[in-house]
């Protein structure tokens, strides 16, 4: 399934591409996308998305940047 | 602002008074090292903080590294308001930089300001107002003056005039009647209308445009990739260099350490390849964004980048360059008048369905009295003999004139022409023809002058029609009688012989099309509002059906390549000459902090007129 999610404070356009790596790193994606200027992160799985999922997904995102916030 | 910009003021403001105050104390010694460590501290923890996080995470190289490696060096070779200073500045930096982007942000949503926020839709034989996306098809909305029209539709009630500038770029009005469809994402005018709703949320238009847009990004272009991998290598490089401006100097030619640190240490910050890294990106968005507002979409970065090396333009003739309608372009009578003649043929061809019978009655422009017509006989392939008001009138083409034996003959004006003869004696004839759209000629001239060095047409069209049209319009090359796979074999052979830098854009109306649109570096297709086969065939769209829109096109990709280049040439070479002159020691910090975030705001700001498009 597809679904796309709101990340607030997402403020260095460096960062949104090293995140979008890292979220195409985990095993449940099968693709995803962090556009930088619309804030949006549109995440492609296999399976239903999890909170479980998000949770991690915004840790990662928290690694690169400390104040992003993933929505959902 | 956001509550964190708001925060970063009043720290830098605090800071800065601090930082006086501080330096006009008269401390020395480890006394002046303690008192500046504190604003310091305040006003830089944060990035000293996620320079060290980011390096437990194993990502060394970022600017947080850059800025801390920087400062904190200062503090070892005791230039104390230097360190100071230079997180200060870089603060204001990276806030300003905050400010611009959220601006452009705004700018860019309000740009695409288009997705209707709630749909009246009529359940129960109430109104109720609910989100578009929980709209069936078949279901009948209601749309007051001033509101979005929240889903395609088909009006079924009421008048009203639609203005559609937000999805073609056009701002004349639109009148639409009980059985026009409204589209998505235009605004009512005027007039309170009921409507069948004939697509889901998801489908309709201005979800495509939206999806479209806001996805083309990430299709990069080539001078995107080229950032990407640039500063993959470039930040290491850049730190290699800095390590042996600050080692190679002291250790081999004995010079002075404290010196040469410093100068390492400016290098680093210079190096910062932050400007690229966010300008690139954000001016293929605004150019993408600006050319959705003239109704121009784009659908990616790289075709954006192709677009602009255009210099071969290849055009359907048929609904591209012409309207793709047949109309009465010359009326010439014989003993009667224009008018007799017109009323003649019209009433004689108002019992056929015939495009051509179509057209002549669109030109008569008034309701047939069929009370008129005695006997009337369609002859398959010829024409129509018809008695009106007594008289024996044949209305067909020449083998029909020939057969009933009336002397006639042809026309100069290019077109298919009908003959008319009445009670066995040559009247005259009308010569209908596709017309050439009103602006195509402009269009073609203003490609040329922009630089367009080829332009030529295809068509399935006869060749007098085809090489008629392509001279009225000034092509350089037309190719007529053209079967679907010959229009992709010539294009090919122009793809061939065109200057291997340049690029070919094929232009047509996305109907037939669709394999020389795939074939050609850059298929436009135009007319697309409402036509989805269109919107997916193509890589460019343009939503109306004016060619005048491919000049509009071509010059915001060009400018938005011309401002990407500036910006790239411009980072690039603030970056190179301050980067030789701290390694030569004739840069201060200030100078390299400039060289990092000024440069990064000037960039981002420059790559926001991408946006901005006047007629």
């Amino acid at each position: 399934m597809t679904k796309v999610y709101k990340l607030e404070e997402l403020d260095c356009a460096n960062c949104a591409a090293k995140m979008e790596d890292a979220i195409n790193k985990m095993p449940e994606v099968k693709h995803a996308t962090v556009n930088f200027m619309t804030q949006k992160l549109t995440l492609e799985t296999e399976h239903e998305i999890t909170v479980d999922l998000l949770k991690k997904i915004e840790k990662t995102c928290r690694k690169v940047e400390r104040d992003c916030r993933l929505i959902y | 602002m956001s509550r964190k910009q708001k925060r970063n003021v009043f720290r830098i403001a605090f800071v800065a008074v601090l930082f006086v105050v501080v330096w006009a104390l008269p401390t020395d010694g480890v006394v002046r090292l303690l008192t500046f460590l504190v604003p310091y501290a305040i006003v830089g923890y944060d990035v000293v903080f996620e320079a060290l996080r980011n390096i437990a995470h194993g990502q060394v190289f970022d600017e947080n590294f850059l800025m801390s490696v920087a400062t904190i060096g200062a503090f070892f070779v005791a230039d104390y308001p230097e360190a100071v200073a230079v997180m200060l500045f870089y603060q204001v930096g990276e806030l300003f930089q905050s400010i611009a982007i959220g601006k452009s942000r705004k700018s860019i949503a309000a740009l695409m300001d288009i997705r209707p926020d709630y749909a009246n839709v009529l359940r129960d034989g109430d109104v109720k107002t609910v989100s578009p996306e929980e709209v069936e098809i078949g279901e009948i909305i209601e749309i007051k003056p001033g509101e979005k029209i929240p889903l395609d539709a088909v009006v079924t009630k009421g008048e009203t005039t639609v203005n559609t500038a937000a999805l073609t770029g056009e701002s004349v009005p639109v009148t639409c009647r009980v059985g026009d469809a409204v589209i998505s994402g235009s605004v009512n005018q005027n007039g309170l209308i009921e409507a069948r709703v004939t697509s889901v949320f998801g489908e309709s238009t201005v979800s495509k445009i939206l999806d479209l847009v806001e996805n083309a990004t990430s299709k990069k272009a080539k001078s995107e990739n080229f950032i990407t991998r640039f500063a993959k290598y470039y930040t290491p490089c850049v730190v290699f260099a800095a390590l042996a401006l600050a080692l190679i100097p002291p250790l081999l030619f004995k010079q002075p350490f404290s010196v040469w640190v410093t100068r390492a240490l400016t290098f680093l910050v210079v190096s910062c390849p932050c400007a690229l890294v966010v300008s690139v990106p954000l001016t293929f968005f605004c150019g993408i964004g600006g050319a959705s507002r003239q109704g121009v979409l784009i659908k990616g970065a790289n075709y954006l980048e192709t677009l602009s090396k255009a210099e071969t333009v290849v055009f359907d003739k048929t609904g591209t360059l012409t309207n793709g309608t047949f109309t009465v372009v010359a009326i010439h009578p014989q003993q009667i008048s224009e008018r007799e003649l017109l009323d003649l043929t019209a009433t004689a061809e108002s019992v056929s369905s015939h495009p051509i019978a179509t057209s002549i009655l669109k030109a008569y422009g008034e309701p047939i009295d069929k009370t008129r017509i005695g006997n009337i006989e369609e002859l398959s392939g010829r024409g129509i003999h018809a008695v009106i008001d007594g008289k024996s009138v044949y209305v067909g083409n020449g083998v029909l004139m020939q057969s009933v034996g009336v002397d006639f003959h042809e026309c100069k004006t290019v077109g298919t022409t009908v003959h008319i003869a009445v009670d066995g004696l040559y009247a005259g004839h009308i010569v209908i023809a596709d017309t050439v759209k009103p602006d195509a000629k402009s269009a073609v001239e203003q490609l040329k002058a922009s630089g367009i060095r080829k332009t030529v047409m295809l068509t399935g069209d006869s060749e007098t029609v085809g090489q008629s049209v392509a001279k009225e319009l000034g092509m350089d090359e037309a190719y007529t009688q053209l079967m679907p796979d010959d229009k992709v074999e010539k294009t090919e052979k122009l793809l061939a012989e065109k200057n291997t830098k340049s690029t070919l854009a094929f232009v047509g109306d996305g109907i037939n099309d669709a394999p020389v649109l795939a074939r050609a570096d850059v298929g436009i297709a135009m007319g697309a509002l409402g036509s989805d086969a269109a919107i997916e065939a193509a890589d460019v769209v343009l939503m109306d059906d004016k060619p005048a829109k491919l000049v509009t096109a071509l010059k915001i990709s060009r400018k938005t390549m011309r401002i990407l280049r500036q910006n790239i040439v411009f980072a690039l070479s603030v970056k190179a000459v301050v980067l030789l002159l701290s390694a030569f020691g004739l840069a201060s910090m200030w100078v390299a902090v400039f060289a990092d975030v000024g440069v990064m705001i000037l960039a981002v700001c420059n790559a926001v007129r991408a946006m901005r498009w006047k007629k």
